[in-house]
């Protein structure tokens, strides 16, 4: 099975912390530029919204964090269920170290949330479908990190941990189809009728280059704290003398 | 320059979400860079008492 090959090199412990080392200013480096022209997009070229006038740029931080919160989590729940069926080591430590960056996007989405809904609905927070479920990510996020911390043994951890993010991904659907499915004071989608984007061209572009941005931010973090969990956990193999230099 | 950051009046509520949001993603890059180095000391050190 040649075309197998890398799959395995890049699963093995020393290849996967010299590939991600690399990795990590791959996409960190495009991810600040695209998060800069995103920033200067949204602040400046854009003209302010016929309804909701300057509040709307908010959009720029707001839906770039819910977007990586169903992202993240979706992304963990494949990983985890690759770290039940395989076993994989690396898949285990996918899942723990995603939790915190999945909490913070969710975090942030609720906060810039609240504040947008303060000045266009009049309150920070209502008990509908959308907040609501987006509170409960934010919870399984939390659910996810206490588990993985919760065994001496990190492999334990990660295994209860790869369950929750398996099981609650039932939750994503719920979050991204409760307006549609429930009302809701938060409007509907805008940018995902990609037949005709509700939204003007110099909105957009900056909106998208955030959402990118983002999300391979995430990706050049997720490779930071892998390494650094890998490292924690293989403190006693011989691969970290020769990837440090030391052998 | 005022005006562009009084936001329409919505200043309170769009600045402190920007502000937010840099800081939780400038504290998600230094927090595991300096976790992957003081790791990567604790470690070498330890291989230096055992050599």
């Amino acid at each position: 099975m040649a075309n197998w090959v890398w799959f395995h090199r890049l699963a093995s412990a020393p290849s996967f912390y010299r590939t991600a080392g690399k990795l990590q200013w791959w996409f960190g480096v495009p991810a600040a530029v695209l998060m800069a022209y995103g920033l200067y997009g949204g602040l400046f070229l854009a003209p302010a919204d016929y309804q909701q006038g300057e509040a709307f740029r908010i959009i720029y931080v707001h839906v770039p964090s819910a977007w990586l919160s169903l992202f993240v989590y979706t992304s963990m729940a494949v990983a985890g269920a690759v770290a039940l069926i395989w076993r994989m080591k690396l898949a285990e430590i996918y899942v723990t170290a995603a939790a915190p960056l999945g909490a913070s996007f969710t975090a942030l989405a609720l906060i810039t949330g609240m504040l947008w809904g303060k000045p266009m609905w009049g309150t920070y927070w209502v008990w509908d479908a959308r907040l609501t479920s987006e509170l409960i990510l934010l919870f399984l996020y939390l659910g996810v990190m206490a588990l993985g911390g919760a065994w001496d043994d990190p492999r334990r951890g990660a295994r209860a941990a790869s369950v929750l993010a398996v099981v609650g991904v039932i939750n994503v659907p719920i979050v991204h189809y409760s307006v549609e499915w429930w009302n809701s004071l938060h409007q509907g989608p805008t940018v995902t009728k990609f037949d005709q984007p509700s939204i003007a061209a110099e909105m957009l572009w900056p909106l998208l280059a955030m959402a990118l941005g983002f999300t391979l931010y995430f990706a050049a973090v997720q490779c930071t704290r892998m390494r650094a969990a890998l490292v924690d956990r293989e403190r006693d193999a011989r691969w970290l003398k020769q990837a440090w230099g030391k052998a | 320059m005022n005006e562009f950051f009084a936001m329409g009046g919505y200043g309170l509520y769009v600045w402190p979400c920007f502000a937010l949001t840099a800081i939780v993603l400038i504290l998600n890059v230094i927090l595991p860079r300096a976790q992957h180095a003081a790791l990567r000391r604790e470690i070498e050190a330890e291989w230096l008492e055992d050599a």
